[in-house]
């Protein structure tokens, strides 16, 4: 079944490398920017592109998009600009492979980026990270003049004919941003509001020009797709979950971090084998697979396999890939003050059902926490998630609304026990643990 | 107000977008270093330098977490309040850091040396629970870490 023992790392290879800082000289002298000499000038833009589509590549951002599809939806004689944003606004609570990602390896971002562009035709990109990576933009910054000094950015890059400009962008401060149409506004120089769709970015996008705005794990693997090939990525994993994927582990686990496997190992063998496991002897009581607005699972759940779409068949989503593992003392309702506590204040307020919506979700949710709840509150919670779904600007309100949804259906009795009682039965264990 | 260095900085910087009001994130950041807040003056300043209205600086301003409009502390200490870090014990170090400043979170030292702000997922939950001190992350967070860190704060 699953070869995860055989698979080697793809993105974090460099963490085998003894001293590696992720400076130009290392990541060349490991194999970096060799595809960047293979393909420009020698491949045609069209050939790239299609190159990525039967690599099968789907988006790591969030919605596991098909990554050459999408490039495929740029109009080829707009006459305008085109451009290419990188996300790296990773705000979805419990992802934190990016930041690694960013920090330690980024000119296989800046390599996938420089590939990317030729790709589409985009001539000036932007790398989008997120207002609180201060380092990771720093990061960013060297790396792009270090390949401005070497010629892999600029006019006439390797000779190729071929010019591009990169610039880094810090935002300030709002998860909203990681939605594509708020980061372009936000890139713009405005309040981070998502747009209406359509028109979709690759039609009308930054500064109404076309523009692909894809995910810094995404880009990190089209350097080793170009130099190996679309079979050898098509190799790792399931067949529409192809190539290598960094799930970033959290929680109640005896090894958090980023682990780099192929979709097709379960969610036993990562939280147990490769995350090690429950501390302290205690059960396994509930798992967010894919970010905080992945519905959740349950023990019940952990042969399912880690690709998008046996996640989607058991009812939940891949998502960032963010895996938050709770153990036995855990609360539930708790969980659902904190997710929605979280989507309430990063709402952007600009649709009602989303902005009202998130607002008594956490509402509704802190008073049955407190022992305050009612016994129509659960019902209550229940047609505010149906009223939140499908029916706004973007998804984040749906985002909020699904995550609750599943606690209720997997956890009701819990939220009953506390209206009953008119108390938290976890009183002074979930969120006081002694560390 | 602002340092004819900057300007010049600022000068190159817009020079380089296809349109000069995407500079104005950096602009922000780098006039509240320079300033310590998004003052009305500061504002003002920016609002004038991108040939738009103070309002629509403001508008801005006031949807990013980490532009301030008000005074902060010398030091700002963003606590992490989402899950992951909930799950691993934020909780009581965040009400460690209030009991032992005097403040709640929101709020700055009345020295105005230190600003506590809670804040949502930082991308570093694997180093649970997880706070950034001025930009810097900080990981693991324990009780005995956290008085060091203040200890140096406050002494500072
Ligand atoms: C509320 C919300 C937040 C999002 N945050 C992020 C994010 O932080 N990083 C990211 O790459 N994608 C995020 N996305 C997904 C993006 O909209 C977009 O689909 C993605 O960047 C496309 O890149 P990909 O196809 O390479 O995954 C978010 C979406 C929504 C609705
Ligand atoms: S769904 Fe929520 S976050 Fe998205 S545009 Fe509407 S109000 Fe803003
Ligand atoms: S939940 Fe605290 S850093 Fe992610």
């Amino acid at each position: 079944m699953t070869e995860t023992g055989a698979f080697e790392k793809v993105l974090t290879r460099y963490q085998t490398i003894p001293g590696y800082r992720g400076t130009l000289p290392e990541y060349e002298a490991h194999g970096g920017y060799q595809a960047l000499h293979t393909v420009l000038g020698k491949m045609a833009p069209a050939e790239v592109v299609d190159a990525v589509k039967r690599s099968g590549l789907r988006g790591r951002g969030g919605a596991g998009f098909p990554c050459g599809m999408k490039w495929g939806f740029i109009p080829k004689d707009s006459g305008k600009p085109v451009y290419l944003v990188v996300n790296g606004d990773e705000s979805e609570p419990g992802t934190f492979k990016d930041r690694m990602l960013i920090e330690e390896e980024p000119h296989q971002i800046l390599e996938g980026v420089i590939l990317s562009s030729y790709a589409i035709g985009c001539h000036l990109a932007f790398l989008y990270c997120r207002g609180e990576f201060v380092r990771g933009a720093q990061v960013l910054q060297r790396t792009i003049a270090e390949a401005y000094d070497k010629g892999y950015l600029g006019r006439n890059i390797l000779g190729s004919g071929f010019d591009l400009d990169v610039i880094q962008h810090r935002g300030a401060g709002a998860y909203i941003c990681g939605e594509e149409t708020g980061l372009l506004e936000s890139l713009e120089g405005k309040r981070g509001q998502p747009r209406p769709k359509p028109p979709f970015p690759a039609v009308s996008g930054l500064y109404r020009c076309p523009t692909v705005v894809n995910n810094v794990e995404t880009l990190s693997n089209i350097p080793h797709i170009l130099l190996r090939g679309p079979e050898w990525f098509t190799a790792i994993g399931p067949p529409k979950s192809t190539g290598p994927r960094l799930f970033s582990v959290s929680g109640h686990v005896a090894r958090p971090g980023n682990y780099e496997l192929p979709m097709s190992v379960t969610l036993r063998q990562l939280i147990f084998e490769h995350a090690g496991g429950i501390p302290g002897g205690r059960a396994l009581k509930a798992v967010i697979p894919g970010g905080s607005s992945s519905p959740v699972l349950t023990p019940a759940h952990l042969d399912v396999t880690m690709d998008f779409d046996s996640l989607a068949a058991v009812g939940s989503m891949g998502g960032s890939g963010a895996v938050v593992v709770m153990d036995e003392t855990t609360c539930m309702v708790r969980v659902g003050e904190i997710v929605s506590r979280f989507y309430h204040h990063e709402s952007c307020g600009q649709c009602t059902q989303c902005r009202e919506g998130t607002a008594w979700l956490h509402k509704v949710l802190r008073r049955i926490e407190n022992g305050q709840g009612r016994k129509e509150d659960l019902d209550l919670l229940l047609d505010m998630c149906d009223n939140m779904k499908g029916k706004t600007i973007c998804v984040l309100s749906d985002a909020a609304a699904m995550p609750i949804e599943s606690y209720l259906k997997h956890f009701r009795d819990e939220f009953e026990r506390h209206i009953r009682d008119r108390a938290c039965p976890f009183a002074g264990a979930a969120g006081v643990r002694k560390h | 107000m602002i340092a004819e260095e900057t300007r010049h900085r600022f000068d190159a910087l817009v020079a380089r977008y296809p349109e000069k009001r995407s500079a104005m994130i950096p602009i922000l950041h780098a006039v509240q270093a320079e300033v310590g807040y998004l003052s009305p003056a500061a504002v003002e300043w920016i609002a004038q330098y991108l040939d738009l209205m103070p309002a629509d600086v403001m508008s801005v301003a006031s949807f990013y977490d980490m532009l301030h409009l008000e005074p902060v502390g010398k030091h700002l200490i963003y606590a992490c309040q989402n899950l992951t870090c909930t799950l691993l014990g934020a909780e009581p170090l965040i009400r460690h850091i209030e009991t032992r400043l005097g403040i709640r979170a929101g709020e700055t030292t009345p020295d105005g040396k230190i600003t506590l702000k809670r804040m949502e997922c930082l991308a570093a939950c694997g180093d649970g629970p997880a706070m950034q001190v001025d930009g810097e992350y900080h990981g693991r967070m324990t009780l005995e870490k956290l008085d060091r860190i203040l200890e140096t704060l406050q002494h500072d």
